[in-house]
């Protein structure tokens, strides 16, 4: 618990020079500017999964004004997108939604601006990193968009890579496009990890006295968790795009076998003996945690808006805890579910099998903890209550959907097809998504000062959950019947004509929940000018980010805060302050369930 | 409104278990999604602020034997699905012994296939009714995947490397085959069918040839004889007499015994392997001269190699019984090769 010499730190931090403020070491410039990236990317990234669904929902028509800026005349002659445009449009979606929006906002901007202050820290621990962490992303952020416009388009083989599709550069039209592609993302990786380092020192070292890891709020720990994850997974995948890279601008093998042949000539230039599987093998050891990555912090931020809103203490605390662990370390054997198609030996395909059933238990203690949190509460529904309660839902869904998946004869049916594109989606978006929505509804008066508006905040609430379900759960539809994902064209499959009404539903589902997403920015913008003030506690909450004034300003934790309890006593129903705030020493009767 | 079937026909034997299993998972998932949504329905209105007339008692806030019901029950329904999974998976790797192979090349965007009598297909693959059909699959490029939704199978096809898909077709009819796996610009055009006839129909089919693709005007087996001997395998490889090479006679599901110590099966896998880089796995007694056949020998005459080794025999089990030497030789003769020429009909080998 070292906080000495914070506040030197903090004056050395805000100098006025404009270089300084730019690159500022500052942990809440840092989450402004992580969360200003990640909203863009989820708008570009969002605006690219709309030109897809245009050309899924209607197949061979032109993109219409004034959205067809963005197509150049190769990428769509005649207005219409282009077989390699259109793969390379998912590619990117995927890619910038992913790694440039998800992960920046849950391993960027909620760390650096939420762990300090929960933990009663005035800074994170390493400014320095936390500031490059950023300036790398975004570095890998304008790499990866500049590979839109490079000869040849953007990266085309997926957010998957898979070789030697992506290895040899013959079997796709872009060339420089994939390669900006594995550069950016080993950026982005070095980045992320820099960030991570940072976020798990900062919660070992830098807890205010009396703060305990048992009296962690649920988002700490899970940034605990996460950080972990992102400091064992990002390497991988860095070396693994390095190998990528090499094979692909050095000639060497890695994941090349020999023998190819590039349209009915033999491939030069590869000395083959490479395993196309190995690349599978290092993606899906980095691909699966990073599911995890993505999922984890939404799972915490639930928790305690959850317990918040009801006003119970969370159920299960150490449970909860404990799932956390217990769904992050399964999360390291089970990347072999996305290859039982692949030529897996079915004896080790069935362990596979089984580690990701597993799952299924610590992801159910979550589920039945949070609903057990609701039992007897005293639930009110501001805006991050709605998104909770969403994403308990939706949550729920997806989770079931990995359990189709996972029984490997289901999976040999489904895998590849739209049912694994609604299981992700009902997953990240439906997850992910909402907690992120959660969060910022949660603590933009922390941040702001002012109140996220309701009305507006409703509005955007209930289009995105309709519009949500109406887009993404017909694809289970879709992929039941045999709709493969990464298509160009449904309808020149005969069995799935009968099927193009749902997916022109889908298309037309998909811009509204596209559209709905305008409200939030809005929203933000209007609160940001004209929103009602905020207290410092306008939820009642009882972690230590409370205690502070809204926004918390320079000074935040210049006295650092000592604390008694854990962060969730509400369980004082009917008294006039139903709740202690962790600062507090008062000593309440009803104040059951601190840690022993 | 519209008509659109919520699942594929189910053609094969593996269709009606994938979907048992399958309807199983689905009222699993609706159950727990609806009584979930009504919980969280009821405690939201139960619970809100504005109702006072709740009992709020507090509860404790963990609850051991709670935690372990909702620990347990769903353990044991995991349990259930992973049991009820793996029966159907291993039924799935495992190929009966009287299926009759064929061999699949997938390519940039085509499929390419072989039957053991010598009929050659694009895009499309004759099958009959109750007649389990073992595939043995290479890509020439990227990886692809085999996929016939109607028969609940997908199998990647993957470059430098074998893989092997059954199945038992139950219905006549033609079926939707699809490449599964991204492969590039022109993947969704990557479409076939499988056409499933009655016996009859079919072995007509094969006495006629297939319009599509040609045909090698004589077995696989016959047809690997050939480059046996065009490459000169047969000067080391004699019948009879070991001292230069192994005899192959035989070979087929051996298990061989290596140079460094280990022993392998010798699979359609490791035969391929033998012959295009002989150097990585060497027989026992054995010295490392045999040439290396890469890039000399494309992918469908690698398969009639290796169906011609296995037509040698294999040891006396597990052979599959439609070794090329079984089929009816004086059928394919029937068909002339001169069917469809310009299309890879015996793809002149990479001699160079
Ligand atoms: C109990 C929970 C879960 C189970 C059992 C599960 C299971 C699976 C399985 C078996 C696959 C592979 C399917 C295939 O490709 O054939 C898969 C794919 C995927 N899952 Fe999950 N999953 C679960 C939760 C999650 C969560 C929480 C996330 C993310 C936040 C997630 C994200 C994904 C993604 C992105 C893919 C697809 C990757 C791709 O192929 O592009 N899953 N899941
Ligand atoms: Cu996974």
């Amino acid at each position: 618990m070292s906080n000495q010499g914070a506040g030197a730190l903090i004056d050395a931090t805000v100098r006025p020079r404009r270089l300084a403020r730019i690159f500022s070491r500052d942990h809440t410039v840092i989450a402004k500017q992580f969360f200003a990236m990640s909203i863009f990317f989820l708008f570009a990234g969002g605006l690219l999964a709309l030109f897809v669904r245009w050309q899924l929902g209607f197949p061979g028509s032109a993109v219409p004004v004034p959205f067809n800026f963005l197509m150049t005349r190769t990428m769509a002659p005649g207005g219409v997108i282009a077989p390699d445009a259109f793969n390379g449009m998912f590619t990117l979606h995927a890619t910038f939604m992913v790694y440039f929006a998800v992960l920046p906002m849950l391993v960027g901007a909620l760390p650096n601006f939420v762990l300090p202050l929960q933990i009663g820290s005035p800074r994170m621990a390493f400014p320095t990193l936390g500031m490059l962490s950023f300036w790398l992303s975004l570095l890998g952020g304008l790499l990866m968009i500049a590979t839109y416009f490079v000869d040849g388009g953007p990266a085309s083989t997926g957010w998957t890579a898979y070789a030697p599709l992506a290895a040899v550069s013959h079997y796709t039209g872009s060339s420089a496009g994939q390669n900006l592609w594995i550069l950016s993302l080993a950026i982005l990786g070095i980045g992320l990890i820099l960030g991570a380092a940072n976020q798990v020192v900062t919660i070992v070292n830098h807890r205010a006295p009396g703060l305990t890891m048992f009296r962690l709020p649920l988002t700490v720990w899970s940034f605990l968790v996460t950080g972990l994850l992102v400091l064992l997974a990002l390497p991988v995948i860095t070396a693994a795009v390095g190998m990528l890279l090499m094979d692909r601008t050095l000639g060497t093998s890695f994941f090349v076998p020999a023998g190819l042949s590039v349209s009915g000539s033999p491939l030069a230039g590869y000395a083959g003996g490479g395993q196309p599987l190995l690349w599978q093998h290092l993606f899906w050891f980095f691909g699966h945690p990073v599911v995890y990555i993505m999922i984890l912090p939404g799972m915490g931020v639930v928790s305690d808006v959850l317990a918040v809103f009801a006003r119970k203490p969370l159920f299960g605390y150490r449970a909860m805890i404990y799932s956390t662990f217990a769904i992050a370390g399964l999360g390291w054997l089970v990347w072999g579910h996305h290859m039982f198609q692949s030529g897996m030996n079915p004896l080790l395909g069935t362990t596979f099998m089984a580690s990701t059933m597993a799952i299924a238990i610590p992801s159910g203690v979550k589920v039945f903890g949070w609903l057990a949190t609701l039992w007897r509460g005293q639930i009110r529904f501001g805006l991050p209550m709605l998104f909770a309660l969403a994403f308990l839902l939706t949550f729920t869904v997806g989770g079931l959907s990995g359990i189709f998946m996972a029984s490997t004869p289901v999976d040999a049916f489904i895998h590849d097809t739209y049912f694994i594109v609604g299981h992700i989606h009902y997953v990240l978006f439906g997850g992910s998504l909402f907690a992120i929505f959660a969060a910022i509804a949660y603590w933009f008066p922390k941040a702001t000062g002012r109140m996220l508006g309701e009305r507006l905040g409703r509005l955007h609430f209930w289009l995105t959950l309709a519009a949500f379900n109406c887009t993404f759960f017909p694809m289970h539809i879709l992929g039941i019947g045999g709709h493969m994902r990464r298509i160009y064209d449904p309808t020149v499959y005969a069995f799935l004509r009968d099927l193009q009404p749902v997916n022109t539903f889908i298309t037309i589902s998909a811009i509204t929940l596209g559209f709905a997403q305008l409200l939030l920015v809005a929203n933000i913008f209007l609160s940001l000018k004209n929103g009602r003030r905020a207290e410092p506690n306008p939820w009642r909450a009882a972690t230590l980010e409370w205690t502070l004034p809204s926004p918390p300003g320079d000074g935040a934790f210049a006295v650092v805060p000592e604390v008694h309890r854990w962060p969730y006593d509400y369980s004082l129903p009917n008294a006039i302050e139903d709740y202690l705030p962790q600062t507090s020493l008062h000593v309440n009767g009803t104040g059951t369930g601190t840690d022993s | 409104m519209w008509n659109f079937p919520l699942l594929p026909d189910q053609a094969s034997t593996f269709a009606g278990r994938v979907d048992g299993l399958y309807f199983f998972l689905v009222a699993l998932t609706a159950f727990f999604t609806v009584m979930i949504s009504l919980m969280v329905a009821f405690m939201a209105i139960r619970y809100r602020e504005s109702n006072t007339k709740v009992n709020r008692d507090n509860p404790l806030p963990e609850n051991p034997t709670m935690e372990a019901v909702w620990i347990g029950v769903p353990l044991v329904i995991v349990l259930v699905i992973f049991f009820w999974g793996v029966n159907i998976y291993f039924a799935i790797a495992r190929p009966p012994a009287n299926a009759v192979d064929m061999y699949v090349t997938g390519k940039q965007w085509m499929w390419k296939i072989q039957h053991p009598t010598g009929q050659r297909e694009i895009n499309e693959i004759h099958v009959a009714v109750g007649q389990p059909v073992r595939l043995t699959m290479i890509s020439q490029d990227v990886i692809h995947s085999f996929y016939v939704p109607a028969f609940r199978v997908k199998q990647d096809v993957l470059p430098g490397r074998y893989s092997q898909l059954w199945f038992e077709p139950t219905k006549p009819g033609i079926y939707h085959l699809f490449c599964a796996e991204f492969c590039g610009t022109k993947h969704s055009g990557m479409i076939g069918r499988v056409v499933v006839m009655e016996s009859a129909d079919y072995e007509r089919w094969l006495a006629g040839g297939s319009s599509n693709g040609g045909s090698l005007g004589q077995t696989m087996a016959d047809a690997g004889a050939q480059i046996f001997e065009a490459q000169g395998c047969i000067t080391c490889h004699k019948m009879d007499d070991a001292s230069r090479a192994p005899i192959l006679k035989g070979l087929y599901g051996k298990s061989v015994a290596l140079n460094g110590g280990e022993t392998v099966i010798a699979d359609e896998q490791y035969i391929r392997e033998s012959i295009l880089r002989s150097g990585a796995k060497i027989v026992a007694g054995y010295g490392p001269i045999m040439p290396v056949y890469q890039n000399r020998i494309s992918e469908d005459e690698l398969m009639q190699l290796v169906s011609y080794i296995k037509s040698l025999g294999g040891p006396a089990t597990g052979t599959p019984a439609a070794t090329p030497s079984a089929a009816p030789a004086s059928e394919t003769k029937g068909t002339p090769a001169a069917a469809k020429p310009a299309q890879n009909v015996n793809e002149p080998s990479r001699n160079k």
